[in-house]
């Protein structure tokens, strides 16, 4: 691997090109370009300051931070299992991919390991999200060059699973699905069957883009031979996921280090060959055909069973958690002094019923039960405040899982109270805009945007 | 709402898992001696601690040295020692990849002053680790030398303190932005 040289990325030293040139007599000034951190066409607030020469991009440097809102410091402030709402809004298009990702980070610090049934729910969303998470990308940058017609299709593909993952989470976007142990709910009777449907009609608007995108001159055009990095400069700039498999790299980690069920689904790792922005998006309409493929074989494969497990790894049902309190291991209750928290606005009755399934054993209650009356405290002590939450044994932990955009990983310290002492996030987005300036330095600015769309930037996760 | 007293002992306990039969932790032991502080495989995360002043040839040797082949920073983050009274206060961790041998490895090490903590840069070593250096410096205050852009990333310039430190508070406010000038200092450039 060769060591290259840094990112020239200082404004301020720009060299200012005044020089004649020499086949002609006219001189040429650069010229500084903003754009964003508000721009039409930039799905996200980040902001790239381009030097221009003409229309061509002399310099490039990348601004982040416009998102920023402490996910790390937030992190250490609740108990483990609340983080999950922050996890949601990582990367806001494929939410379950976070969260799992996250609980098993916890699970791997408890050194507990979820049911089988619990592992393909997770695997199958997942999926689902993977789907969802490309085809949003491959949707925006086809409709930034102009196209207009994929997008429909694909957000209207986009939509029969955002409506399946509504009915099994209760919400699109900011889902907390997932659970320590488990997640919040089983599948709603007859979705994996609903799931089946949706996806061959997915399928179907997929192959209608392809027909209009795949062989299009124009579409052709503005993404060969455009945003190329070479795989030594993606490998050693920290780039994972679709934009370092374009470069012929086939680094997947459901394949290299497989996590969950992955080893028992048969699916291949797409790669390209240049790494440019039509291998990217050659990349990602494969994956979400791989996707289906796993979603299809894990679907045969589910077993029966529980979906939750106790803090030592053993099944749980919702009834042993009921009984345990009902044989009065409430000792702890009366010692208790409850003080609500001004951040607990919006988790009363009415919101709580408009988000959250009714579901005893893995909800929880509305804030009026908790304060009031017995069968509500009961249920929310067991559920979050069995001794004092979640305490995980001291120690650190990095777990990875393949997000979307890459490698998401979570590096853990717990000091073995009921919160984490560290909290870090590996946000995919991170590293490949740390490397972006690279694939735009020397393509027109019209590429700037094709670029950054097959990038697929996601600003919650890259400024946290 | 800044932590209130925790309870349970602020301390990280020994960690149980040996690494005595890892070969990394075997090359790292015969290159630098007592200059690794320590190590554990906790869940099976082999782990080594070396000396901030061997970080930089230990970073080169598990790079470099074909037994190690780490060719991929995978991650490079700060933490705060603070709360756990344990000194040095910061440690600086990276994650490592090798690609050959599908084995991951993180390295930790500790700036020795915690009012000023100062630790190499290995941006030229892992060009990767650019902006996760800048992170680092942003959120801790730890300064990389040799780093070749070391400016606040995800903060704004002008942001008093270091968020991810222990003593900086969760609810601190910060004053307001004062308007800036754009510096005239481009001549020649259009803007």
């Amino acid at each position: 691997m060769t060591v290259m040289d840094i990112p020239h990325s200082d404004i301020a030293d720009w060299a200012v090109d005044t020089t004649l040139r020499s086949d002609t007599t006219l001189s040429t000034r650069a010229m500084l370009l903003n754009m964003g951190p508000s721009h039409p066409a930039m799905h996200g607030v980040i902001r790239i300051v381009l030097a221009l020469d003409g229309e061509r991009v002399e310099d490039a440097d990348i601004e982040i931070g416009y998102l920023h809102r402490a996910f790390e410091k937030e992190s250490e402030t609740v108990g483990w299992g609340q983080v999950f709402p922050y996890t949601d809004r990582l990367n806001y298009v494929s939410p379950i991919i976070n969260n799992v990702c996250y609980a098993m980070g916890v699970e791997k610090l408890l050194d507990i390991h979820p049911t089988e049934r619990c592992e393909y729910i997770r695997v199958i969303s997942s999926e689902v999200s993977r789907i969802t998470d490309h085809l949003t990308c491959v949707a925006a940058s086809a409709m930034e060059l102009g196209a207009m017609t994929p997008f429909i299709y694909l957000m209207k593909a986009r939509e029969y699973l955002y409506e399946l993952i509504e009915e099994l989470t209760g919400a699109r976007l900011t889902i907390s699905y997932v659970r320590i142990g488990g997640v919040k709910a089983d599948f709603p009777p007859g979705w994996l069957e609903r799931l089946d449907k949706a996806l061959d009609l997915v399928l179907r608007e997929m192959e209608d883009v392809d027909v209009l995108l795949t062989r299009n001159r124009i579409f052709i055009d503005r993404l060969k031979d455009v945003g190329v990095i070479s795989k030594e400069d993606a490998w050693s700039l920290g780039f994972t996921g679709p934009l370092l498999r374009s470069t012929g790299m086939p680094r997947d980690l459901r394949k290299d280090e497989p996590y969950s069920i992955y080893d028992r689904l048969d699916f291949d790792v797409p790669v390209g060959t240049v790494g440019d922005n039509y291998d990217r998006y050659l990349v990602r309409m494969e994956e979400m055909r791989q996707s289906v493929r796993m979603i299809r074989q894990a679907s045969r494969q589910i077993p029966g069973g529980p979906v939750q497990v106790d803090m030592s790894g053993r099944p749980l049902t919702g009834a042993q958690m009921v009984d345990a309190a009902k044989m009065g291991m409430t000792a702890d209750l009366l010692l208790r002094t409850v003080r609500p928290d001004p951040t607990l606005d919006g988790a009363d009755k009415k919101s709580a019923q408009a988000i959250r399934t009714a579901d005893r054993r893995v909800s929880l209650p509305p804030k009026e039960d908790t304060y009031g009356n017995i069968e509500g405290l009961m249920n929310h002590f067991m559920l979050i405040m069995e001794g004092e939450g979640i305490k995980t044994p001291p120690g650190e932990i990095y777990i990875a899982n393949e997000a979307p955009n890459g490698e998401l990983g979570f590096y853990m310290v717990s000091d073995g109270s009921g919160r984490a002492y560290r909290v870090r996030c590996r946000p995919p987005c991170f590293y490949l805009m740390q490397g972006m300036d690279r694939m735009i330095i020397g393509d027109m600015i019209a590429d700037v945007i094709a670029t950054f769309g097959t990038v697929n930037m996601i600003a919650g996760e890259l400024d946290r | 709402m800044d932590s209130p007293a925790r309870s349970g002992p602020h301390t990280l306990t020994a960690m149980p898992e040996p690494t005595h039969d890892d070969p990394t932790i075997a090359r790292l032991r015969a290159e630098f001696g007592d200059a690794v502080l320590e190590t554990h495989a906790h869940r099976g995360d082999v782990t080594a601690v070396i000396r901030a002043d061997r970080y930089r040839d230990a970073v080169r040797l598990l790079r470099d040295d074909p037994e190690c082949d780490y060719d991929f920073l995978t991650d490079l983050a700060g933490w705060d020692r603070l709360k756990l009274r344990q000194t040095p206060r910061f440690e600086v961790v990276l994650h490592l990849y090798s690609l050959s041998r599908n084995a991951r490895f993180r390295l930790k090490t500790r700036p020795e002053d915690n009012a000023e903590p100062v630790l190499d840069s290995i941006v030229d070593i892992y060009p990767a680790a650019n902006w996760p250096e800048r992170e680092v410096y942003d959120m801790f205050g730890i300064r990389f030398t040799g780093h070749p852009n070391l400016k606040r990333i995800l903060m704004y310039e002008g942001f008093e303190g270091h968020p991810l430190r222990k003593d900086y508070p969760f609810n601190k406010r910060q004053p307001r932005v004062v308007e800036r000038e754009i510096p005239d200092d481009r001549p020649g450039m259009i803007f």
